[in-house]
Order: C-alpha cells, then structure tokens, then sequence
C-alpha cells in the first residue's frame, strides 16, 4: 500500500500533534520521534496550511532566515555498476542515458556558472559504486583547477562509497562536504537497491563524519515506501545528524524498475517536508531533484515557506532544473537572503 | 514536430503521439537524436547541456531553443 493511500485521520494520541510540536521542537529545538513524525504525515490535507506553517517558524527560529543556494555536476554519468532502482545512470537498466565524462575544463565552466548564481557550493558528483584512482585523479585535478581559477565556492563531493584511505584524500583536497544518500528507509532501501546496503552507506557516512567533513545525507520521497517507512527514514536521518539533508522526490525514468511509479501529490511532498523539518530543527533541508515535477512553481514557494532553507539551483545531474534566475527571483520576493560565503567558512 | 525522430523516447516523430514526451522534455535534456534515433552521449551542466550523436556531431541547449537553466 502507498503512503497516500495509508493516510488517515490523526490518530488519538497525547494531544494534538502540532501543539506538542509547538513546544517542543520550536520552543525547546527538540525533534519529534519517528512515531511523532507518523503522526504529523497522517495529518489531513485541510491541516497541511497549518502545519507548514510551524515549519517554517521552527525553520526561522532553529536556522534563521538565511538559504544555501548550490549547483551540482556530474563528472562522471552513467555506467554505474550499481542497481539503485530509481536511477538512470545504472549500468543494469535499458535507459537512453549513456556514460560520459566531463573534462577539467567543463568542470571549471559548471564551477563559474555556479558561482555566478551567487551559490556557496559546488558539488563534484560521480555515477559510481565507489571512486577509483582515476575519478579521484580528476576530481583532484578539477579542485585545483577551480582554485587556480579564482572560482570563489566551496567545493563537495559526491562519489559513492568510500574507504578510509579516500576520506583522508578528499579531505586534503581540501572537499569541505560529503554527500551520500541513505536515500530511504532501513527497512525499505533493499527493495530500492541490492548491489550494496544501508549499512554499507552509513560506515561510509561514519568516517566522513569522524574526518571532518562535513555530513549531507537525504534520500528520494516516492519510492514506494510507505509513511511508516517515510517516519523511520526521518528518524534515521536525525538520529544520523546530518549538516545537510537533500529532499528528492522521484523522477520516474524511462528503463528503470520505477519508470511506471507515479509522481508524489504536491500535498503530501509538502507535508512530507514539514515533517522532516520537525524532526531535524537545526539541519539544513534542501530542495534537490524532482520538485519541479511535484511541486510546480507554486508549490517550491510552499515548500521555501514550509521548512526548507536550501536549494538546488539550475540543472541536475541527467535532469535539468527550472532557471537558476527564477529561483533567485523567488527568494527576492520571499524575502529570504542567500547565505553568504564568508558566512559559511 | 518537424524532425524525424522524438528526442526524448527515440520513436519515429510521425507515428504514436508524443506529446508525454513533449512534457517531459521540458525536465530532460534529448537523449535521442532527431535525426537518426541513437541514443547520444548527454552531459548536463549547471546551466545548459550538450549532446552528441556519432553520425550527427554535437548539439547543445545554447543552439536549442528547449527550455534550460
């Protein structure tokens, strides 16, 4: 059964689920648990309006007012050894993305065009099950050629799973954060992926957090999961404590497993945001991919209102992203300033 | 649709209806060329993108009027 169709009216509990959540994660700055978070997703939509709001207050009071605005590459597309049912850019499905590499020199390029969005971060990203000497020779080789560019924007990876040995590489390449999805549940994720697992990601994620680096993990809404296993994947991000946490919601792509799976309703990607904001009041929640198809214009203006304090701006890795101007223009009118790179370092 | 093939699903333009693929071209760079149908190697930037037929050499979304960021 679909997390929509298992939505149903709040169940009787300790008193109202956003009054508890007033006091406690906006007062005190205390995440609600996995059972509380159920609560909140099981909300009707005729309370959706209400609970983005205390969102958006919690967001503003535990984060401030400031949006981290970043654009993402991929240096190395298709091709992956991995079978992640969601994505296009595995070797094992009949999909039209074929491999590319982008050289030091469109590396750079990306860098320029998003500095030039006013974005403090640059994330280098590879379709991969874990670097080789190879990727990391050209991601080191892209680093330096952006610093001797005079590209002013910090600098994270996306690589897939990594040994010690490449943790301590890519912090002395100076990579200021890592991102590596968890992307689901627990209990969910070998349904979604087989070639590795859960446990697999998180030691990955341990050591990035043990080296310095900086932690982003999120993961895909829409993925066939249920709202139980929506709750136990905020829980497990929380309970993670990731600086950053991308919110993506499913693209179907042609020739993957999921190419038939429908798009997430608008509601239940907001409601799905504010929960995940109630239940990480002071970490970053970004807009990644997929809210143009779920969401439409209307609806990202909703979610910058409902919790999230980071965006992804221009084109994704296979996809492309609405301009990077109309985000802009967005938050200009929502009032929200980008943060700052001296802010940041 | 004047070209020969759809760049988003590969099937020849003249037959089927296309106007799903139409919509999602709007998300996605072409993945097929237009000319001949293979499957091109696409490279997405930030604000753009580019892609490359064997038969057909290269083409990009500054040459596109398809919508990009």
């Amino acid at each position: 059964m679909t997390a929509a169709a298992e939505r149903t009216a709040v169940e009787p509990g300790a008193g109202d689920i956003l009054a508890v959540a007033r006091e406690q994660v906006l007062d005190r700055g205390e995440g609600l648990t996995e059972q509380q978070v159920l609560e909140v997703l099981r909300l009707p939509d005729g309370r959706l309006e209400e609970l983005l709001q205390l969102a958006h207050e919690v967001r503003m009071r535990w984060c401030g007012p400031e949006v981290e605005v970043e654009g993402i590459v991929s240096v190395k597309t298709g091709g992956c050894p991995e079978d992640c049912h969601f994505c296009s850019q595995s070797g094992r499905f009949p999909t039209p993305v074929r491999a590319a590499w982008l050289d030091i020199p469109g590396l750079v390029e990306a860098a320029r065009q998003t500095a030039a969005t006013g974005a403090t971060e640059f994330c280098i990203v590879a379709a991969v099950r874990g670097p080789d000497r190879r990727l990391l020779s050209q991601v080191r080789a892209g680093i330096e050629a952006i610093r001797a560019a005079g590209i002013d924007i910090q600098i994270a990876c996306s690589l897939g799973m990594l040994t010690q040995e490449q943790v301590d590489e890519l912090v002395a390449m100076g990579v200021h954060r890592y991102n590596h999805n968890l992307e689901t549940a627990r209990s969910h994720f070998p349904s979604v992926v087989t070639t590795h697992s859960w446990e697999e990601r998180w030691e990955t994620l341990r050591m990035v957090r043990e080296a310095g680096m900086e932690v982003c993990c999120g993961g895909i809404i829409g993925m066939g999961e249920t709202v139980e296993q929506r709750a136990e994947f905020a829980a497990q991000l929380a309970e993670l404590d990731p600086d950053e946490v991308p919110m993506n919601f499913l693209i179907p792509q042609p020739g993957t497993p999921y190419e038939d799976f429908e798009v997430v309703e608008g509601a239940e990607a907001l409601r799905t945001v504010a929960a995940f904001r109630l239940a990480m009041p002071r970490t970053m929640l970004r807009f990644a991919g997929g809210r143009e198809l779920t969401l439409g214009d209307l609806g990202a203006e909703k979610g910058m209102l409902g919790g999230i304090n980071a965006i992804i701006v221009g084109n994704y890795l296979t996809n492309l992203g609405r301009p990077a101007q109309q985000d802009l223009d967005m938050l200009q009118d929502l009032r929200m300033p980008i943060k700052a790179l001296n802010e940041t370092l | 649709m004047s070209e020969a093939f759809c760049s988003w699903c590969g099937g020849a333009a003249g037959e089927g209806r296309h106007e799903a693929c139409q919509r999602r071209r709007v998300l996605d760079p072409p993945r097929y060329c237009s000319r001949c149908a293979r499957r091109m190697v696409v490279q997405v930037t930030p604000a753009g993108w580019t892609a490359r037929c064997s038969a057909h050499g290269t083409t990009s979304s500054a040459m596109s009027d398809a919508p990009t960021a």
